[in-house]
């Protein structure tokens, strides 16, 4: 790789060049859109500090397929597919409920919406039964029902039909009823 | 097609794991680790096809002895 030097110079196409395995060419579309991959991980993993790492292993799976990308398209769908994967095998990477507790704690004390009707304990409960989904169910609940994303986009970054992310969406809130009911939470 | 019910854990969920402001970058320059990782760390080698090639031969000879199951499977993919 380059030395990473802060003035980046790419003459011709850079998605072709980073096609070709020019560094600069991947620096440059490194700094374009590390923001929004970021900020689409970040969506999926709600841990800044996780989201850092998966943006690195994202852009680093990116560059090792640089060969199978088509640079007639988008570059950002792309990368936000290569992404959503990562994420994933972060997800499934992880124990369930592992440090929930204290995690949830801070999220509701800085709800800018919170429900005085749902209590600490509900949402603490609500977060455990959300954590022991299936990594691939939850990945679709948070970005359709919390995040509010578009089926169509969830499904291209999942590489999925539309109709089969409304499919675990359906299976999410099952599941979700279920562990909600077996702890006393009738929604 | 959602109910009232899915109504209900939608809104619990919101209120357990809020929206994050994704338009905020991260907190620090992610190059350099980016170069060290590229660095460093070689592309994967091919050592694990041969156990994906076994694990599909499995799934094709198990769906071909127990055709019933292929639904079970597809629901769950």
């Amino acid at each position: 790789m380059g030395n990473g030097s802060s003035g980046v110079m790419v003459q011709a196409n850079p998605l072709s060049e980073f096609r070709l395995g020019n560094p600069d060419a991947f620096e440059a579309l490194f700094r374009l859109h590390r923001r929004a991959v970021y900020g689409w991980i970040l969506r999926i993993v709600r841990n800044p500090a996780a989201a850092e790492d998966v943006t690195i292993e994202t852009f680093w799976r990116i560059y090792q397929a640089r060969a199978r990308f088509e640079p007639t398209r988008d570059f950002e769908p792309w990368a936000r597919r290569i992404a959503t994967h990562a994420a994933l095998d972060w997800l499934r990477a992880q124990k369930p409920e592992a440090e929930l507790t204290a995690e949830c704690l801070e999220i509701q004390s800085s709800a800018p919406t919170a429900d005085p009707g749902v209590t600490a304990e509900i949402r603490l409960k609500t977060a455990q039964a959300f954590s022991r989904l299936p990594p691939r169910l939850s990945i679709a609940a948070i970005l359709v029902l919390v995040e509010e994303l578009p089926h169509k986009q969830v499904a291209h970054a999942l590489g999925i039909s539309a109709p089969a992310v409304k499919l675990r969406v359906f299976r999410a809130l099952r599941l979700l009823r279920k562990d909600l009911q077996r702890q006393g939470i009738t929604p | 097609m959602k109910t009232n019910e899915d109504d209900r854990i939608q809104h619990l969920l919101k209120q357990a794991l809020p929206p994050v402001d994704a338009a905020t970058g991260p907190e620090r320059d992610l190059w350099p680790a980016l170069l060290r990782r590229l660095d460093s760390q070689p592309a994967p080698h091919a050592g694990w096809v041969w156990f994906d090639g076994a694990l599909l031969a499995g799934l094709v000879a198990f769906a071909a002895l127990f055709p019933a199951s292929i639904p079970v499977f597809l629901f769950y993919l």
